[in-house]
């Protein structure tokens, strides 16, 4: 099976990037948007038992793939 | 004294901190490959600065999992002296041997230039020698030098004389327009609880010797020696 994650800035954490997309999609004459997020996207292709995998994955994520001082993170198993 | 500085790949600054250690200050000092699991005898490490594995991932999130670096908490957790620069200030951060964590420039640039630092206590391993109100001109060249940490970390921080360096301007005022990458409070380099692990994201050892601009940044490194030197010969008495 896959595992989809998506690991974004935490909303207290200064994020350059999407203040800039942001700007950028405003200069460009889209209205409306709010706020820009940038966070990163990961697909872990895994074998083993549902549970076991979402068990897996989510120590992976909380240990190594996010850090928990500045991102959050949340995956779905398909 | 018998230094060690770790090597990642990719780490760049390596040569110059081995450099500084024994030519210009006259110590011993090794090289230690990521793969290994045993600092030997060593009297302090630095985690140098460069782009260790890439920086993939996140800055330092690849290299805190290597063996050395399970070999550096044992170490840290003995009381050993480690000092993280840059990107090894990177690596403490994600290893949770320091609080916090470096993000993004604001600026969204590699910010590569002379800043001024402050001295904010001189009870650490890494301060006792800088002379009261110095400021430090020392380097700076990093893309992810910007210190986040959530309010209550960064006030237990400051309450507990932690914050060892800020960015200042030439006056010593730490204003807004003399911070490179938007750190929290101007924070340049913190240590932990016990004091015996520090990381900044200025480059003493680029700024060792007068040829090279500044010799302010040997200060930090005298100050290891000094602190070295005492416990030695407190052991010795």
């Amino acid at each position: 099976m896959k595992a989809k994650i998506i690991i974004t800035p935490k909303k207290a954490v200064l994020d350059p990037q999407g203040k800039t997309v942001l700007n950028a999609l405003e200069h460009m004459g889209y209205r409306g948007i709010g706020a820009v997020h940038v966070g990163k996207y990961l697909e872990i292709e895994v074998t083993g038992e549902a549970e076991a995998v979402r068990k897996q994955i989510d120590e992976a994520c909380h240990k190594f793939l996010s850090n928990p001082v500045i991102e959050d993170y949340r995956f779905e198993l398909e | 004294m018998n230094f060690v500085v770790l090597q990642f790949p990719a780490s760049n600054c390596d040569q110059d901190a081995v450099h500084v250690l024994r030519n210009v200050l006259g110590h011993s000092v090794r090289l230690l490959w990521h793969k290994e699991t045993s600092l030997g005898s060593a009297d302090a490490v630095i985690v140098p600065g460069g782009f260790s594995y890439g920086d993939y991932l996140r800055t330092g999130a690849i290299a805190r999992f290597s063996p050395v670096m399970q070999a550096v908490q044992t170490f840290a957790a003995n009381g050993g002296p480690v000092l993280g620069i840059c990107n090894g200030f990177q690596i403490l951060c994600e290893a949770g041997l320091l609080p916090g964590a470096l993000i993004r420039n604001r600026s969204l640039q590699f910010r590569c230039e002379h800043v001024f630092i402050k001295t904010a206590t001189t009870d650490s391993p890494f301060s006792n020698r800088v002379p009261a109100g110095k400021l430090l001109r020392v380097p700076i060249a990093h893309g992810e030098g910007c210190y986040f940490a959530d309010p209550e970390t960064i006030a237990k921080l400051k309450a507990d004389g932690r914050v060892l360096w800020y960015y200042v301007n030439a006056e010593g005022e730490p204003t807004d327009a003399a911070n490179p990458n938007g750190s929290l409070e101007n924070i340049a380099g913190i240590c932990n609880e016990r004091r015996n692990v520090a990381g900044l994201m200025p480059h003493p050892e680029r700024a060792s010797e007068s040829l090279l601009g500044s010799a302010d940044g040997r200060l930090i490194f005298e100050s290891l020696i000094h602190s070295l030197e005492s416990k030695q010969l407190a052991k010795a008495a």
